[in-house]
């Protein structure tokens, strides 16, 4: 069924008529390409964005003792990851790509600058929102400031940290998708191959569904931590 | 270093190009905002207005979150096949959700006491909506606005890959366009995006409420 001058999608190779005829799903194309190509993209993917979450989460919190403490160097960190939120994703790879080249740090750094804006907002606006009263109260029952802080403040914070890492979690999983344009990994790697090569339809809905799916499973994990951590909470 | 002098030259030599390229951007972002605001303003407006739907509005904005745009511009293709539609479809259902979701919360929590002395002095319910309800919540409907138009630009640029205009066709197409060109379109889409972030910031500041000055 191939036609000379080389098969037009390298994967059909000895494909059903479904794969030839480029149909609309064929389950046949995801089990043969499940292990070599599917399973190795949905673990990069999750790599990739747990490393952001991750670095992302600790910068945003580090961000946040100091805008805490320091009212006055909160405005400029709020302009900042603001003006990191709005550059598109795309251009930002780009415009870090003579600097830190064809590599995984270029993706990183892209996904880490759009998750510290939400993160750090929600932290920020969290322990703003701890009651003044019980603070002093805490102060007043003989708490240090650390003491206060881990002990009172922290935790009544929790919810809307908490809140700001679903946010942040599910908007990485779903930017890490354009990282093939720089980096060829993650679950955004089959949907460009299909689209560079005629639209294989069946790759495209699979590991787009796969995307989507992985970010509402992560969502749905978050939520369980949360009831978890926060039981006070009525979700 | 370099290469940014090389893409500030690139922009002083193509112009032409980069003015027709954010043309064709503002063409299919402004088509997607247009008509996401045609389809989920009304609704976000009015069920805020009623009060109902809080479990439409939450999950429109939890799914919307996690539909990535490459996706989104993969499967507007796969299913509308090449044109201008295929990524406007997308562009739009990306733009639904913070439009939507904002309208709703900003019209639900505008304060009771307000809509309730305007129904006292016997206003309807479409003109509590219009006069009373609509200007309290306006900066949170335009905050929406300003996080849709700020996804649409972004995402357009990725439209690119699926035979849609703009800048994006630089930015994917190093071969043709060098490093310089594929920097200078970024720092160009990236400026296109500030710029309308900016102009919505400026619009929704106006917007706000001012206190009324005691005579």
């Amino acid at each position: 069924m191939i036609v000379a001058g080389g098969p037009v999608i390298p994967n059909f190779g000895s494909g059903s008529s479904c794969e030839v005829n480029n149909g609309w799903f064929c389950t046949d194309w995801v089990r043969q390409h499940w292990s070599d190509t599917l399973q190795p993209a949905l673990f990069q993917h999750i790599e990739l964005a747990a490393i952001a979450i991750g670095i992302g989460f600790a910068i945003a919190f580090a961000l946040a003792l100091v805008g805490f403490r320091f009212r006055l160097v909160d405005p400029p960190i709020g302009i900042v990851s603001d003006f990191l939120y709005t550059i598109p994703s795309l251009a930002l790879f780009q415009i870090l790509v003579p600097f830190t080249g064809i590599s995984l740090l270029t993706v990183e750094i892209a996904l880490v600058s759009y998750t510290l804006l939400i993160l750090y907002r929600n932290m920020i606006e969290g322990l703003r929102a701890v009651p003044e009263e019980v603070v002093d109260a805490a102060r007043g029952s003989g708490f240090t400031r650390a003491q206060t802080f881990r002990r009172v403040e922290l935790p009544l914070a929790l919810p809307a940290i908490l809140t700001g890492l679903r946010v942040a979690t599910v908007s990485t999983i779903s930017i890490a998708t354009i990282a093939p344009f720089v980096i060829a990994q993650g679950l955004g790697q089959p949907i460009y191959a299909a689209l560079s090569q005629d639209i294989f339809k069946t790759e495209i809905f699979t590991a787009g569904g796969m995307v989507i799916a992985l970010a509402l499973v992560a969502d749905g994990l978050l939520v369980l931590l949360q009831r978890r951590l926060t039981p006070w909470v009525r979700a | 270093m370099k290469t940014f002098i090389d893409a500030f030259r690139f922009m002083a030599d193509n112009p032409h190009l980069l003015l027709a390229k954010t043309g064709e951007h503002l063409e299919l972002s402004g088509a997607a905002l247009g008509i996401a605001l045609l389809l989920a303003l009304p609704i976000g407006l009015w069920l805020g207005h009623l009060h109902r739907g809080l479990f439409l509005a939450a999950s429109v904005s939890n799914v919307g979150r996690s539909l990535p745009s490459l996706v989104l511009i993969a499967f507007g293709l796969t299913i509308l096949g090449v044109g201008f539609w295929n990524n406007t479809a997308a562009l739009v259902v990306l733009a639904i959700p913070p439009i939507l979701t904002n309208a709703y919360f900003a019209i639900d929590t505008v304060d009771r006491d307000a809509v309730e002395a305007a129904r006292g002095m016997g206003m309807t319910g479409r003109q509590v909506l219009l006069q009373v309800e609509l200007p309290l919540g306006l900066p949170f409907v335009l905050a929406g606005i300003r996080i849709a138009a700020i996804f649409v630009i972004a995402t357009a640029t990725i439209a690119a890959v699926a035979g849609g205009g703009g800048l994006g066709q630089i930015i994917v197409n190093q071969a043709s366009y060098g490093l310089s060109g594929v920097v200078a379109a970024s720092l160009w889409v990236s400026a296109l995006a500030f710029l309308a972030a900016f102009i919505l910031s400026v619009i929704r500041r106006a917007a706000s409420p001012r206190p009324v000055p005691l005579p």
